[in-house]
This record gives structure tokens, C-alpha cells and sequence, in this order.
């Protein structure tokens, strides 16, 4: 798959090529990926987004070395390291589960990789003081494993990871077993590591937030396969199908008909009679009846009038804004996302009438 | 509601504990009793007295004999723990594969071999080899032992091994330990609480053994159990209650101090 992402000056960190990857054999064989092709930048941070059972602790895995693949190629820097045991790869990883060695301290774990390096041990000690800085855990270090926090766990899998200067992280999950107010912190703190150090990270994460608020590019996977790769706002504003645009964010399906095509753009009938104009992706020519896709917050409320009509079902209030779920005529569903404002209320109640706005260039014809 | 199916409140449990405990212990009791007994007869009693310790330590066959039990047991548990260290990675350290509960089974056969179908075919064998070498020493018990310590050694190393996780091995080799490296700097020291297990137990199963010893040894080869017994066929004196009681005191030094070792650890 060709990937237009991808700008021609940078530095290609690390690329898998046509990864396949079975468990088992004979037809209960079980295909975790399939066909796989990614191509990751050097100094970028890249997330590998979907839900569990996608393929992407799979691929992530091979890039580490504890799994090979049954066909395909893994590049790191042009060079083919599919073979390689984990031991030989310039890589490293931050598990899930943070794997530290509960019988060395904080400083002992942050030092091991260097040790079995065989780097002299004034380099070691300078080092270690260096990450131990980086994740400010400087006055913990003689702790035991056992003695410190989750969060402070965290750290130190991240400095131990670190501390070797690998060629690209890794991250498994490793935000997944933070409570939500360190997880936040965490994700800003795990960018700034990103930077300062300038090392590639890839990154594995089924939560499509965290996946967009720090990613430089993300590539989409569902059932071993990769659907979409692209920065945040390709992914968020272009999805390539209807599974990209329903797992990131929320999003409303329409049934409509194709009346007229232009160059990326179709005019399509709403069940309503109304038309509206959709985008479309690049080098697609879709016809008869088609899926269309409109964000949440691209579509407004009215009293009157509207692309397509309902009644509200229910009104959710959020703080920064309101959720109004709508039950369009045609019985399905549809939710406006509304901005609040301090000095009124939406100003809608469940059982109105209402119409729905559908602004200008928000909707968009997917594929299937 | 929890209460009504608690084991204490069925009727006649907590006879049945007593008489089970008391089944167990009253024998020890006795024994250990009688070993303090100034009289020469087990059975009346005739005061305090340490006499039979002291006889029994004065008694260069019971030193001979104890010396004998000990570089047995030193031997064959070090041998049996190593290999069933290396038995015990091998089958838990690979992804599961046909024949893995094979091997299982293999390896714990000697659990359930009756002993003295062990003995007597170690008799057979090593009567040839001693015809062909002319070999009569130590090596012969030091070899039946490991035998049929291996698998009690294998127990705790395996279970250890299981509850421990494996991540942290792929964490070593992640950061550029070498399988080798990974054992000895992750591994092993994780290993250690059961590897003294499995050293302990082996170690006073030895220690303990008479069926295939009594069958093995050579004239003059006997260890602290083979000797009692024949003690006990000529005439029985408090002095076998004394060693007896030595014994079951070093049995309960050595478990104990297993239980604090384990403990401080983890």
C-alpha cells in the first residue's frame, strides 16, 4: 500500500514489509497479521491504533524480536533484522506490565541493559544518573521495586528502556494500568521524553484518544490488517472506511444515493429528499447506495428547517458541551455535539421536533 | 450464612482432627520422650537423663554412620537439584508442544515407582558394574539416591518457575542480556527461593531413605537409618530413641530455616 504520509526527506527508522504473521497450522491456522506494510520515520512518534486482537502487540512484538515472522521483512535502517533475537536489536521495549527485576533496585534495573552492553562503569554510573534524572527519580533509587508506585514504576521502565540510547522505543501499552489523571500526565511527559531525547517511538494503544493527542502519525489496525496511516487529522477528518471513522471519535452514518459525481465529490439524496454535497477519498467513484459520515460536531441543532428531521431522545450535558440525541425519521440514530455557553442552555428538551444542519464539507461518502 | 457450611461445625470433625493428630504425634511424643530415659528399657520409664545422647555420640558406628548419611545426602541432593533445575527449565521455559506431559510424567515417574521395585533393580545393575569395574565405594548410593531425589527437587523449581513471569526474561533479553546472561542475572537469583527448597527436600528424603539403601549398600556402608534398623533387629535401647531424636531436631532446624530464609526473601 503506498503511503502518502510519508515525506521523501526522512530518514526511514524502521520498515516492515509484507509482514504475515500465523499461529497453529493447516486450516485452523490463525492469520494475526496479514500483509502487513509499515514504514516508521526516524525521531517520529508513531502509534499503532485498534482494538485488542488487531495484530498490534503482534507487530510490535516482531519489531522487538519475541516473535518472527512467517513471511515478510522488518528493516531497521535498510538492514533486515526479522531474524535477529531480541538480544542483537538496537531496540527497546516499556512492557505493559513494566517487567521490572524485583530483586535489583531502581538504579540497579535502569543499569542493566548497560551492563550487558559491557559499557565501562564510569559511563554506566554517569548514565543512569542522567535517566534517573530524566524521569525525576533521583531520590527513589535505592528503592526496591516493590517499594515505589505504579506511576513510579512507570518511570523507571521507561529510564531502563532509555538508558541503552536504542535506535527506537518501544511502548506496549504502558499507560493502560495509570489512573486517569497520571495517564493524562503521563502522555505529556512521555512527549517530552520523546523530544529531548529524539529517539523514534512506537507506540501501541487501543485508546484512540491518547492515540491522537500524541502521535505524530497513526496507523489504524483491525483483524491483522492495516487500514489507514496517517498524521491525527487524516486519520480524524479523512478516514479511509466506515471501521476507521466509527473507532476513532464518534461519528453518524446516513444511508444515501448517489445523484451526481464531481472530482472528489459526490452530491447525494438523503433519505429525507434533502441533498447535500460529500467528500470522497482520492481515485473513488462511488455510485447507487452509499454510507455517509458526519462528525458530531459538524452538525447543529435547529428549531426549523435542516437537512434531515427528528425527535430528541435525549440531552446529555458534558461541561464543555452537550451531547443532543436525536431519532431521525427514518428510526435511525444521530447525535449533534453542541459548544456550551455560560448564559443559556442548549435549548432543546427531549420529545422536541428539531432539524438538523449538516454543515458544508462535513460530510463524507465512506467505504465499507 | 457462611458459618453453616464451615468444616468446624459438622458433627464429629473435630473428633476426628483430634484423633488424626493424636495418631501423628503421640508415637513422636513417646519416642522423644523415652530418648531422655535413664533406665535401659523404652518402655519404663527410670528418670532424666542424657546418657543415651551421649552414648550414641560416643558410638563410633552411629558417627560412621551419620558421617556416611550426610556426604550422601550432601551429594546426591547438590547432583539431583541441578538437574532438576535444568529438567525444570526446560519443561516450562518452552512454548507447550505434544509430548511436554509426557516428559512431565517421565520425570515424576519415581514418585509413584514403588520403591522397592527401584531397589531391587538397582541392585541388579550395579552388581554388574561392580563384577566389571571392581568399583565397591560411595558413588553406588550417591548415584540410587540422586535417582529418586531428582523428582522432589523438580517440584518446588517447577512451581517456582511457573508463578514466575516470564516477562521479566524477555525484558533481559530486550536489554541485551544473552540467554545465558538472562539466567544467571534474572533468572537464577529469582530461582533461588525454590532451588533451596528443592535442595532441602531432596536432602532429607536422602537422608531418610533405608528400602533402597538396604538394598544398594555394601558391607560396612551402612547410614544412620540401614544402621538403626539393625540396631532394632538385635536389642532395643532408649539410645535409638536418642538418635532418633537427633534426627527429627535437624529435620526441623533445616525446615525452619528454610521457612526464614523464604520469607526474608520475598
Amino acid at each position: 500500500m503506498p503511503d502518502p504520509s510519508l515525506a521523501r526527506d526522512q530518514r526511514v527508522a524502521i520498515e516492515a514489509r509484507g509482514i504475515v504473521k500465523e499461529f497453529g497450522q493447516g486450516p485452523t491456522a490463525l492469520r494475526a497479521l496479514d500483509n502487513v506494510s509499515v514504514t516508521i520515520r526516524e525521531n517520529e512518534f508513531f502509534t499503532l491504533l485498534g482494538p485488542s486482537g488487531c495484530g498490534k502487540t503482534t507487530l510490535l512484538r516482531m519489531i522487538a524480536g519475541f516473535e518472527y515472522p512467517s513471511e515478510g521483512a522488518i528493516l531497521l535502517y535498510g538492514e533486515d533484522i526479522a531474524g535477529l533475537p531480541p538480544f542483537k536489536r538496537p531496540i527497546n521495549t516499556v512492557f505493559q506490565s513494566y517487567a521490572l527485576f524485583p530483586h535489583l533496585t531502581v538504579r540497579e534495573n535502569i543499569a542493566f541493559g548497560l551492563e550487558m552492553l559491557g559499557r565501562p562503569k564510569a559511563e554506566i554510573t554517569s548514565r543512569v544518573a542522567a535517566m534517573l534524572k530524566l524521569v525525576r527519580m533521583e531520590e527513589l533509587a535505592e528503592r526496591r521495586t516493590d517499594q515505589i508506585s505504579g506511576g513510579q514504576a512507570q518511570r523507571v521502565a521507561l529510564a531502563r528502556a532509555l538508558a541503552p540510547s536504542p535506535k527506537v522505543l518501544l511502548l506496549d501499552e504502558p499507560l493502560s494500568a495509570l489512573d486517569y489523571k497520571l495517564r493524562k500526565e503521563m502522555q505529556i511527559e512521555l512527549k517530552r521524553m520523546q523530544s529531548e531525547t529524539g529517539i523514534t517511538f512506537v507506540f501501541v494503544t487501543h485508546d484512540q484518544e491518547e492515540a491522537l493527542t500524541m502521535s505524530d502519525r497513526i496507523a489504524v489496525m483491525s483483524k491483522g490488517k492495516v487500514l489507514q496511516i496517517g498524521s491525527p487529522w487524516d486519520i480524524y477528518d479523512k478516514p479511509a472506511d466506515r471501521f476507521v471513522a466509527d473507532f476513532i471519535g464518534e461519528t453518524n452514518f446516513l444511508v444515501a444515493s448517489v445523484i451526481a459525481t464531481g472530482s472528489n465529490m459526490v452530491r447525494v439524496r438523503l433519505a429525507t429528499g434533502a441533498e447535500i454535497d460529500a467528500t470522497v477519498t482520492e481515485g473513488w467513484q462511488p455510485t447507487g447506495e452509499v454510507t455517509v459520515a458526519v462528525r458530531p460536531e459538524h452538525a447543529r441543532a435547529v428549531a426549523s428547517g435542516g437537512h434531515i428531521a427528528g425527535m430528541v431522545e435525549n440531552v446529555v450535558y458534558f461541561g464543555t458541551d452537550t451531547h443532543i440525541h436525536v431519532r431521525l425519521d427514518g428510526a435511525t440514530g444521530f447525535m449533534v455535539r453542541q459548544q456550551n455557553s455560560r448564559s443559556q442552555s442548549c435549548g432543546f428538551a427531549v420529545g422536541d421536533r428539531i432539524g438538523i444542519d449538516i454543515a458544508a464539507d462535513a460530510a463524507q461518502v465512506l467505504r465499507d | 450464612m457462611a458459618r453453616h457450611f464451615d468444616i468446624r461445625s459438622q458433627p464429629g470433625f473435630p473428633l476426628i482432627a483430634l484423633f488424626t493428630f493424636a495418631m501423628l504425634y503421640l508415637p513422636i511424643v513417646t519416642l522423644v520422650v523415652y530418648a531422655f530415659n535413664a533406665s535401659d528399657s523404652v518402655s519404663q520409664w527410670g528418670g532424666f537423663s542424657l546418657r543415651w545422647f551421649a552414648d550414641a555420640w560416643d558410638n563410633s558406628a552411629v558417627q560412621d554412620a551419620a558421617l556416611r548419611s550426610i556426604i550422601i545426602a550432601l551429594c546426591a541432593a547438590t547432583i539431583a537439584t541441578i538437574a532438576a533445575t535444568m529438567a525444570a527449565i526446560a519443561t516450562t521455559r518452552t512454548a507447550p508442544y505434544r509430548g511436554l506431559g509426557v516428559k512431565y510424567a517421565f520425570i515424576n515417574t519415581p514418585l509413584m515407582v514403588p520403591e522397592i521395585v527401584t531397589a531391587v533393580a538397582l541392585l541388579i545393575v550395579f552388581s554388574r558394574i561392580k563384577v566389571w569395574t571392581g568399583y565397591s565405594g560411595l558413588g553406588y548410593l550417591i548415584i540410587a539416591h540422586t535417582a529418586f531425589c531428582i523428582p522432589f527437587a523438580y517440584l518446588p523449581i517447577r512451581a517456582r518457575l511457573e508463578s514466575m513471569d516470564s516477562t521479566l526474561e524477555r525484558a533481559a533479553a530486550d536489554l541485551y542480556a544473552t540467554p545465558w546472561m538472562a539466567f544467571r542475572r534474572v533468572t537464577l537469583p529469582l530461582l533461588r527461593p525454590g532451588i533451596i527448597a528443592g535442595f532441602m527436600l531432596a536432602f532429607v528424603i536422602s537422608l531418610d531413605d533405608v528400602v533402597i539403601t538396604e538394598f544398594v549398600k555394601s558391607g560396612g556402608q551402612d547410614t544412620l537409618p540401614t544402621y538403626m534398623l539393625g540396631q532394632i533387629r538385635r536389642a532395643v535401647t532408649p539410645e535409638i530413641n536418642a538418635i532418633a531424636t537427633a534426627f527429627l531436631a535437624l529435620s526441623v532446624i533445616l525446615v525452619t530455616a528454610f521457612f526464614f530464609i523464604n520469607r526474608r526473601k520475598t
